[in-house]
């Protein structure tokens, strides 16, 4: 609870609440991800993300 | 009460605890040097029980947990980047979200859980300084001056790659940045790729092979101005765009688009371990040449906005000796300080001092006189009954010696006989540099011994130099140096009459370590000897380790890396292991470490 009000903030604060719908698609994207047990982090090759 | 502030950074690369009290840096260390894995990015458990053993607390006596850097304003550059560029990329995005949703986005939570363990308050204080704020506090808090310029140059922190400001008493004021994905330190990185390195480890590699490049080649000249009209361009300020036409990094998970490499330069990407041709030691000049030449021109920029006549950096571009050696030579600043841990590692101790002296506003502690690294002496030490009580188990056979001087005297005839000493004394440095405490130390005058040392000792790349330690009072004798180096910050250039080829590159120059009796005493007394008994002031100093291993740490991974790579000698505080007299079985061992 404590991420997501500092999240929420931030995104005010930051004028960026417009990146909320990104958050919670690739949130889901993640969790199928994660669910389908590929792998986190195929070729890493730079830490950017 | 004392103000004691921890300073982490990690999940990156290179993860590291500092720990400040009343704005004295009292211990710090990298996580890879406790775990044994090469820039070990983990959360460094090891590294933060380290330091607050060594100052004698636990996590209930800290002030506050700095860590290096804003982990949403990063996610918010990461997805930012997505929005623009989507669909492209899209996958690569996703693949690395789980690690975001996972651990990175919840750093706040994941320092709590772990300090907790240590004895930490729940309602301790955390604060979270900007990446190149973190930088810049790392550049100025411990540097000499008590007002100065601040440049910071790196990959990519939250959204800037590029930071200019001004520092004065305890304040320091950004007053312009470069922004993601238009990044200096990630083209040098593409570079490196490019030349079949490993990107953010083989950097160093680019700057060494450089020199090798010949600089009035037709070719290198064509490099020159490829780079410069096409991949990026730059502003008579230092600031610059790259051409996002030829790199991949803000969509995907790789640098470059090699084909449109490959077609620009005309080469194909080296593959790793593949032999270096003339082209690509030219590509490798090529790239240094550009990067001089902006870096000269930040520092003119950052010159001209702080009216300051002292320069201090930060940031892994920092780590490039010779882009550093520039600015000194161009005579842009009186005085230049460069952060010895300039890459994140340093980052934690940037974090560190920018909470003590930022948030708590900590009286100044600056002397004038010299830094407060304390010749980067910081990290773990261990005493006669430890070495003789972490030794045991292998049965080694050594001698004790009750006289130093003796022992000095001993170790210095060796090295003029051309024999390998493996060096370890006193408390471990922070930072990449070895400076004379985990340290290979040898004859600099041996022809062959740049070619033993790479090839034989450390396995790796025959071409890659190796830096001298000298006596910092008889560093003219052999350098144009103009100023005490004390951690390899700078190159400079050999005066005609010496000939020392393992320390001088092909291009003259070499990355001296200026040894000064009262920093790094040990290491002082030991070149003392070599001049009595030589006439030199100056032996090789490199890094007790094997290709892709972290520098030693313990006595433990010393005495193994000394029966791995077979060295003549190992010195460890007043006892000293002569390699033929120790029990077969105890090596060489089998110790796997990935090539860096």
């Amino acid at each position: 609870m404590e991420f997501i009000k500092e999240l929420l903030q931030f995104l005010k604060a930051r004028k960026k609440m417009w990146l909320m719908p990104l958050i919670v698609i690739l949130l889901l994207l993640s969790a199928l991800v994660v669910l389908s047990s590929s792998s986190a982090l195929g070729p890493f090759i730079y830490s950017l993300f | 009460m004392p103000s004691i502030v921890l300073g982490i950074s990690a999940f990156y690369h290179d993860s590291a605890a500092v720990l400040l009290i009343d704005n004295e840096i009292i211990a710090a260390a990298q996580e890879e040097r406790f775990t044994r894995i090469k820039n070990d990015s983990a959360f460094p458990v090891n590294a933060i029980q380290f330091v607050l053993a060594e100052a004698g607390v636990d996590g209930n006596d800290l002030s506050a947990v700095a860590f290096y850097e804003k982990p949403l304003l990063k996610f918010e550059r990461l997805l930012e980047t997505i929005h623009s560029v989507v669909p492209q990329g899209a996958f690569s995005f996703i693949k690395a979200m789980p690690m975001w949703f996972k651990e990175k986005l919840f750093i706040k939570q994941i320092i709590r859980k772990e300090l907790k363990k240590l004895g930490a308050r729940k309602d301790l204080l955390i604060l979270f300084p900007e990446h190149h704020l973190s930088h810049a506090a790392s550049a100025y808090y411990p540097s000499p001056f008590s007002e100065a310029a601040v440049v910071t140059i790196d990959g990519v922190g939250e959204w800037t790659t590029t930071s200019i400001g001004y520092a004065k008493g305890n304040n320091i004021t950004i007053l312009k940045e470069q922004h993601f994905p238009h990044s200096i330190g990630l083209l040098y990185s593409a570079f490196t790729y490019f030349l079949g390195f490993k990107v953010n480890s083989g950097e160093y590699k680019v700057m060494g092979l450089a020199p090798y490049g010949d600089i009035l080649n037709e070719q290198t000249v064509s490099y020159i101005d490829k780079i410069k009209t096409v991949l990026i361009d730059i502003r008579n300020d230092g600031s610059y765009l790259l051409n996002m036409h030829y790199f991949a990094f803000a969509s995907e998970l790789k640098m470059i688009h090699v084909k449109k490499w490959e077609k620009l330069f005309g080469i194909e990407k080296r593959k790793p371990e593949t032999e270096l041709l003339q082209a690509h030691k030219n590509l490798a000049r090529a790239i240094q040449e550009v990067l001089n030449d902006i870096i000269i021109m930040l520092a003119q920029t950052a010159r001209q906005l702080t009216g300051s006549n002292q320069l201090v950096l930060a940031g892994g571009v920092a780590l490039n000796c010779v882009a550093n050696a520039r600015i000194i030579e161009e005579g842009i600043f009186s005085d230049v300080w460069v952060q010895p841990a300039a890459g994140d590692a340093g980052g934690a101790l940037g974090a560190a001092y920018a909470a003590a002296n930022i948030w708590f506003k900590q009286p100044d502690r600056k002397s004038g006189a010299c830094d407060a690294m304390k010749g980067c002496q910081l990290g773990p030490h261990y005493d006669t009954a430890a070495i003789k009580k972490l030794i045991a188990p292998f049965g080694a056979a050594y001698k004790y010696y009750n006289d130093f001087n003796e022992l000095t005297r001993f170790i210095a005839k060796e090295i003029s006989k051309g024999k390998i000493i493996g060096w370890f004394q006193g408390k471990m440095e922070f930072g990449p540099r070895a400076l004379g405490n985990r340290s290979i130390l040898a004859d600099a005058f041996s022809a062959d011994m740049q070619s033993i040392l790479n090839v034989r000792i450390k396995q790796r790349e025959s071409f890659r130099p190796f830096a001298p330690a000298v006596i910092e009072n008889d560093t003219h004798l052999y350098f144009n140096a103009t100023r005490p180096s004390r951690h390899m910050s700078f190159t400079f250039k050999q005066l005609d009459k010496i000939s020392a080829p393992a320390v001088i590159h092909v291009d003259g120059s070499a990355r001296i370590q200026t040894v000064n009796k009262n920093v790094h005493s040990r290491l002082f007394q030991l070149l003392e000897a070599y001049k009595q008994e030589t006439g030199h002031s100056l032996f090789i100093n490199t890094s007790f380790n094997q290709r892709g291993e972290p520098i030693v740490c313990t006595p433990k991974d010393a005495y193994l890396a000394f029966m791995q790579m077979k060295l003549d000698w190992l010195v460890m505080g007043d006892f000293v292991f002569d390699y033929t007299l120790q029990p077969e079985n105890n090596g060489p061992k089998e110790r796997k470490f990935e090539a860096d």
